[in-house]
């Protein structure tokens, strides 16, 4: 049998850079192929190859036996080939068909579109790949993992048989990416062939067939899943021992930093998102607080920081009640701030390195003199955070977008922690960045606490929790259901935890 | 390092050259259209312009244009779109004069301190209630300033005028006429130091010397000064401005009040140095243009200058056109036209290669700085 896909030698330069080193790739028709590696490694642009956006400069492309030369999309759309990209591009305002057939209408005489053959290929598409979403539905009503389902249908009436997923999970919620991975199990098992980018290793590890591990534009292999462990592909990713997140001995003191006391905070149907959340970090302590993304993580991050105003309860940082204080003197007051995601609240994305590592320190020295912004000391500042935090840039005077995550990331840690403060809320600090990074907040998020930082850590990522935390609490639908402490609890327990798996169980006995 | 910085040179200028380059073309090709020479018409305009009379033409025409330019580009440094320029300029001017008129016989100093106050004050007032509306009912700035214009122009200036007018049988009727006090003399003097002496009765305005302020002052505040940052920030993401301690609402206030109170001084040109009361024959539309400027300008200081230039060469062309019969006169609005959309392009494209550049960079020193196997990767 042919493979689906084959790439032989492919080699792309970028001046001064070798993105692709003679990868060579082999992709079986009707398999979950994962491509793994750290940011920078290479896998985007072999996918952009792939789907026609860029050309190799050296190599051989085969798409079912037959040598191909895509020069743009078009050309892979024609051969079978549809990407998903990771951030959609979907018109909010459009319905679910409209979104589908949006660039490939079917007409019907003097250009008026036949919506009724539209609806039932979408139909036919729906229904050969089990996937079902009501057409009728507009796209800004959705969640993201219908969004992402609209994507992909989206491909598949195009008639495409290879779909390239870039970094499907990395916006999805946990039971979004299971509800995806059960899509992409019939989508293979109807003839399609999957593709996929992550780096999340137990993910891959779950759903692919084959894992091909790429490491600064190299193949350095590909293996079956079931041969490996998360550590053996960690370890491929980085080329050496791979780093865990975990804390060494305690540092908690007894003061106590931040006292939230019975916060309440409703959304604006009024029905409360954070309900009645009392908790104490003190200096030197990480409080990790598990769950699910949607269960009042962020309304209680935002009524601490000061974005959101609660409804009831007292905030008190260091004896002061700063519950009613504005952002900018919570901030001076030593409330440091790493956002769940850096392009929403961390990044003025079009503006420089400096001017980023000034925002929300923009009244502070060195970042400013009197009613003046210090430029040479916000430069010379930025330049210390660059080395200290290994934030890989050319100069500080390029704009944040330029960057990737894992050094946008590093830059917002940095800005945080060098700002002298008395806590630190770090929203998911190492989401969507490669393992490599990832380590390297794991050991500033450490460093900090060895220096008596008070921390309050909000992830989904067990692991992660488990070994840095020092006290680990659940919060499931606005409330806190569960003080954990992290050295006797397992993933397994605490993701039961998380779902609320264990309170039913309580609640059932 | 030599390599990169031409690399920066060349995308500086490229926009801009790029820009006019285009236009030029485009003009030519509406002109040939049109039946005229492009090269005769082209000729006429700069020979025109190079006329010391046209030259004060063209700065007098650029010195209101330039104020109003940067009364917008205020507000669109925080993605706040004043459409209100117009009506609060107007209103401003008004005010300023008939109080101006009203108040005679002040020391001069004083008469025109007073006058000026006065137009940023009520410019400032106009603007402001945009910006309270907007943040305590969060009623979109566009639709409130298209209203308040409507308000300022027809309803308040139509009726006061009459109330207030000086002779109520004159056709033209209008405020009082301000006292010498009040007045600001021409730059003729100065100008004439370096140069012949200014015939046919030009006279070069000395709120040129206020726009030069304005202009310096825009740049100190929103480069130079923490205010500044956070109204950068807001509108760069105004989320993340929040998060960085920035007060959202009192940001689109500040904003709407230091964009008002720049564009109450956009009719004192007028009410200074030229026509010294306001009357039914005020200049209109300043508003309107300045945002086309600042458009063209980038919402950069010296940038808007350079586009209020252009805008008043092209204008003192459109008489010269007329005069000589080598164009009709309506294809300056063209030339505008034209010249704002390719600028927008000619940005737009530039800030592209200028982003993927950037991402290259980056990712080369990512490579560069990985510890493992450098040599390897970089053949």
């Amino acid at each position: 049998m042919t493979a689906a896909i084959e790439l032989i030698g492919i080699t792309k330069r970028f001046p001064g850079v070798i993105a692709n080193d003679n990868v060579n790739l082999t992709v079986q028709r009707g398999e979950i192929h994962a491509i793994c590696g750290e940011n920078g490694a290479g896998k985007s642009t072999l996918m952009k190859m792939l789907y026609g956006m860029q050309s190799p400069d050296e190599g051989r492309m085969l798409i079912d036996g037959e040598e191909v030369r895509l020069s743009s999309p078009s050309d892979a759309i024609e051969r079978g080939i549809g990407m998903v990209h990771q951030h959609f591009m979907l018109a909010d305002q459009l319905t679910v068909l409209e979104n589908v057939i949006l660039g490939s209408e079917p007409t019907k005489g003097m250009g008026r579109i036949d919506f009724k053959a539209a609806r039932s290929h979408f139909a036919e598409v729906g229904e050969s790949y089990g996937l079902t979403i009501d057409p009728d539905d507009l796209v800004e009503t959705l969640e993201v993992g219908e969004r992402q389902r609209v994507e992909i249908i989206k491909v598949l009436f195009r008639g495409a048989q290879i779909l390239i997923l870039d970094e499907p999970t990395a916006v999805l919620v946990p039971q979004e990416v299971e509800e995806l991975f059960r899509n992409m199990r019939d989508l293979k098992e109807n003839g399609a062939t999957i593709l996929f980018i992550d780096h999340k290793l137990q993910e891959v590890l779950e759903i692919a067939d084959s894992i091909t591990v790429l490491r600064q534009g190299k193949t350095i292999a590909t293996v079956d899943p079931k041969d490996v462990t998360a550590g053996d592909l960690a370890e491929l990713m980085v080329g050496s021992e791979l780093p865990t997140p975990e804390t060494t001995d305690s540092t908690v003191t007894d003061e106590v930093a931040l006292f939230v006391d019975g916060v309440t905070v409703l959304d604006d149907d009024d029905r409360p998102v954070v309900d009645d959340v009392s908790l104490s970090i003190r200096r030197g302590e990480i409080v990790g607080i598990a769950g699910v993304e949607g269960n009042g993580q962020h309304e209680l991050v935002s009524a601490i920081i000061g974005t959101m105003d609660p409804k009831a309860g007292t905030v008190s940082l260091n004896g002061d009640d700063i519950a009613h204080w504005s952002v900018r003197e919570r901030r001076e007051a030593g409330v440091a701030y790493v956002p769940q995601d850096r392009h929403v609240e961390g990044l003025l994305l079009n503006a420089p390195l400096w001017e980023n590592a000034a925002l929300g320190h923009q009244t502070e020295a060195p970042y400013s003199k009197g009613i003046w912004i210090d430029r040479p000391g916000s430069r010379g500042k930025t330049e210390t955070i660059r080395k200290s935090y290994d934030v890989r840039t050319p100069n500080v005077d390029v704009s944040a977008h330029a960057l990737s995550g894992g050094n946008q990331q590093k830059l917002i840690l940095g800005r945080e922690i060098t700002s002298d403060p008395k806590l630190l809320i770090a929203s998911h600090p190492t989401r969507g960045i490669d393992v490599g990074a990832q380590a390297a907040v794991w050991d500033h998020l450490r460093r900090a606490r060895a220096d008596g930082l008070a921390t309050l850590l909000i992830s989904a990522d067990r692991d992660e929790l488990i070994g840095l935390s020092d006290t680990i609490v659940v919060m499931f639908h606005g409330k806190l259901v569960a003080t954990l402490d992290p050295a006797d609890v397992t993933p397994r327990v605490l993701g039961a935890y998380m779902t609320g798996a264990v309170l039913d169980d309580k609640a059932a006995s | 390092m030599n390599d990169s910085l031409m690399k920066r040179l060349v995308l500086g200028a490229g926009a801009p050259v790029a820009a006019v380059a285009f236009a030029v073309g485009l003009s030519s090709i509406v002109l040939l259209l049109s039946g005229s020479n492009p090269f005769s018409a082209y000729g006429d305009m700069i020979e025109n312009a190079s006329r010391l009379e046209t030259f004060v033409d063209i700065l007098n025409e650029a010195t209101p244009l330039y104020i109003s330019a940067v009364a917008a580009a205020i507000g669109f440094r925080m993605n706040l779109f004043n459409i209100g320029v117009e009506g609060q300029y107007l209103l401003a001017a008004f005010f300023a004069a008939a109080a101006g008129g009203y108040f005679a016989g002040l020391p001069p100093v004083l008469h025109v301190s007073l006058i000026l106050i006065v137009a940023m004050f009520v410019g400032a007032f106009w603007a402001g209630l945009a910006g309270a509306l907007k943040v305590t009912r969060g009623i979109n700035e566009v639709i409130s300033t298209i209203m308040l214009n409507f308000i300022a122009v027809g309803g308040i200036i139509a009726w006061l005028i009459r109330e207030w007018a000086d002779d109520t049988g004159a056709t033209n009727s209008g405020t009082t006429p301000i006292d010498e006090s009040g007045q600001m003399p021409s730059l003729n003097g100065i100008v004439e130091i370096f140069t012949r002496e200014i015939s046919k009765g030009r006279e070069l305005t000395s709120v040129l010397l206020i726009a030069i302020i304005v202009g310096v002052a825009y740049h100190l505040f929103i480069n130079r000064t923490r205010v500044g940052f956070d109204f950068r920030a807001s509108g760069f993401n105004p989320l993340a401005a929040r998060a960085g301690g920035v007060p959202p609402k009192r940001m689109v206030m500040y904003a709407m009040l230091i964009s008002g109170a720049c564009a109450g001084l956009v009719g004192m040109a007028e009410v200074l140095t030229e026509r010294y009361k306001y009357d039914q024959s005020f200049i209109q539309g300043l508003g309107f243009n300045g945002i086309a400027v600042a458009l063209l300008g980038r919402n950069n200081p010296a940038g808007i200058a350079i586009g209020a230039l252009l805008f008043g060469f092209l204008n003192q062309s459109s008489g010269i056109l007329q005069i000589t019969g080598s164009a009709t006169p309506e294809i300056v609005e063209i030339m505008k036209g034209i010249i704002v959309l390719s600028a927008v392009i000619a940005y737009e494209a530039v800030s592209r290669i200028k982003e993927r550049d950037e991402a290259k960079s980056a990712a080369e020193a990512t490579e560069r700085q990985a510890p493992a196997e450098p040599e390897e990767v970089l053949a």
